[in-house]
């Protein structure tokens, strides 16, 4: 098991926005996180990454606890985010929004880069590189020295992974990757995760409403209503279970 | 690319040296100043521009700058007989040193002073930010007023030994700008504009946001703290009125006016700004236009200066580059 949560809890004043939610992700899934909107997906991501620090409960990452260490030291632990709303860096171009990613692996100091000692000049081109090969990978290379924002959203989306992968984590959290996407842009996107997945021994825990996606996608799902867990287990399965369907469109039985 | 930055480094030397030596003392006082402004406006640009933090401080660690580097070229018993409203403390009397350690030590009192102050101050962002730092100014002035035993006072400090001269803020200049365009291409000149771009999405970057802040805060204040220190032995004279707001309100025209986040911007705002008030100053005078005499307008030239700025800004609206450097627009036409 890579990541562990026990009996999480998140209430932003009298709101439960999660309720004594518990699960693990084992080590290697592509693991899914769905439900209605306002069901607690994001939040759960904001608790893993530590921007929010949870009422009650523990998040265990490859049998660490992590609760309440700052956010930027838990993506040196490995886990790395991508945002639901994409979010790169306005000012700069493809290549060096990768370079950003790749940050705590240039392991030069202020006073270096300063100087421009050799160090600066060796870890300089060794990122370069492997921002380089990583763009390759997601088929974008050619888009290195372009504006991100001038790119189209199948290729920002793209960036924004490639970005977070450049930050070499164990577990990738992906917030509605395919949000946004038309049908051949999100088929071209499965593929590339699964395929950086295997490269990296990725574990990846992703929101998603696309269920076509999850279901071709994912190993597991849990869905989620009013921070509530309603169901675990396989894709398949979840669609035709009777509480998730009601969570969806709303419980005719009883209406 | 590299034979053009030597060109031009040959250039900027060579002017030095000529103006120096061949310019009427007018034109030379006017060079320094533009130099000096040029140095503040290079170090406040890095953490206003690069680093995206709005902060109003600039004064308070040209201040500090300026107060250390006279305190310690002033001969002790000079400042016995300056100090007129109480006897300077014992640590005053006792520090001296030559310009070059003098200046030195007014940039790292600032940098250390800039550490001390980002640890309150990098709690909050944006607006908040612009507020705590504005007050960081005022403190510092109010400090330099009410002690007398170490700055004399309102009366200020005068007969500063005026050893700077155009060789000191030229090179210093250049220095200030190779050292900042080193920051900007390094990983931590990345992680700066990550900051002012998305501060959250840098954060999941795994870059600590903190530090990135700081290390631009300490640079820019201690590079601040220098100028004030140049400041200081160009006027040989210096009073805490000379540290207002104003000076910060100086700077941050010019860095706007040159783009926030361009340091080639940045040198072009100073001369602008600086040359520009002085070449304006004819305005202010008599004149004659085709034989009528307008007679002499006192006011005009800064309302002639505002309005140039005002239609400077309506042209370019990020400012004469934008927050791109020179180099890099050479690059785009030559692709």
């Amino acid at each position: 098991m890579i990541l562990q949560l026990q009996n999480i809890t998140m209430q932003f004043g009298g709101v439960t926005a999660i309720d004594d939610l518990s699960f693990n992700v084992n080590a290697g899934e592509i693991y899914g996180l769905i439900g209605p909107n306002g069901a607690g997906k994001t939040t759960l991501f904001n608790i893993i990454t530590g921007n929010y620090t949870q009422t009650s409960g523990k998040v265990v990452f490859n049998n660490d606890e992590i609760s309440g260490i700052k956010p930027n030291m838990i993506v040196e632990k490995g886990i790395a985010r991508t945002f639901q709303n994409i979010r790169l860096f306005k000012s700069m171009n493809v290549l060096e929004n990768v370079l950003i990613g790749f940050h705590n692996q240039a392991k030069y100091t202020y006073v270096e880069s300063i100087l421009r000692l050799p160090r600066h000049f060796f870890y300089e081109k060794t990122i370069k590189q492997d921002a380089l090969n990583m763009l390759d990978k997601f088929g974008i290379a050619d888009l290195a020295y372009s504006n991100a924002t001038a790119l189209s959203y199948g290729n920002q989306r793209k960036v924004e992974i490639a970005r977070a992968l450049a930050t070499n984590p164990r577990l990738l959290l992906l917030d509605e990757p395919a949000a946004g996407m038309n049908p051949s842009e999100t088929e071209d996107l499965s593929h590339i995760i699964k395929k950086v997945k295997d490269e990296y021994g990725l574990t990846v825990l992703l929101i998603e409403h696309d269920m076509k996606f999850v279901n071709n996608m994912c190993d597991k799902v849990l869905v989620l209503d009013y921070g509530e867990e309603i169901f675990e287990g396989k894709p398949s399965d979840a669609i035709v279970d009777e509480k998730v369907v009601a969570a969806y469109l709303g419980d005719f039985k009883h209406a | 690319m590299k034979i053009i930055k030597i060109i031009l480094l040959a250039i900027s030397i060579l002017f030095i040296f000529f103006a120096q030596n061949n310019l009427d003392p007018y034109t030379v006082s006017i060079l320094n100043n533009i130099a000096i402004f040029a140095i503040l406006g290079l170090s406040y640009n890095l953490i206003n521009g690069v680093a995206g933090q709005f902060s109003l401080e600039p004064n308070g660690f040209v201040a500090i700058g300026a107060y250390v580097t006279s305190l310690l070229l002033l001969p002790a018993a000079t400042k016995v007989d300056m100090f007129a409203l109480e006897d300077p403390a014992p640590i005053i009397l006792a520090l001296h040193s030559n310009f070059f350690v003098a200046l030195l030590a007014s940039g790292v009192v600032a940098a250390i002073l800039a550490f001390i102050l980002s640890i309150p101050v990098f709690r909050v962002r944006g607006d908040y930010l612009a507020i705590v730092t504005l007050g960081f100014g005022f403190i510092i002035r109010i400090f330099a007023m009410n002690s007398p035993k170490y700055t004399n006072g309102a009366m200020g400090l005068n007969d500063i030994p005026g050893t700077a001269n155009l060789y000191w803020t030229g090179f210093i200049t250049i220095v200030t700008f190779i050292i900042m365009l080193n920051i900007i291409y390094s990983k931590y000149g990345r992680a700066m504009k990550a900051v002012r771009d998305d501060e959250d999405a840098a954060i999941a970057m795994g870059i600590s946001t903190f530090w990135i802040k700081t290390y631009a805060f300490m640079t820019s204040a201690f590079f601040e703290g220098i100028g004030g220190g140049l400041m200081a032995s160009l006027l040989t004279t210096i009073s805490p009125d000379q540290f207002t707001f104003l000076l910060t309100f100086q700077l941050l025209i010019i860095i706007v006016l040159g783009g926030l986040g361009s340091m080639s911007g940045t040198i072009i705002g100073a001369i602008l700004v600086m040359g520009g008030t002085e070449w304006l100053r004819f305005l202010d005078q008599n004149m004659d236009i085709f034989g009528y005499n307008t007679g002499a307008h006192p006011g005009l030239r800064m309302v002639t200066f505002s309005i140039l700025l005002i239609v400077l800004m309506l042209f370019a609206r990020k400012g004469i580059f934008g927050n791109r450097e020179l180099s890099d627009m050479i690059k785009r036409r030559s692709k």
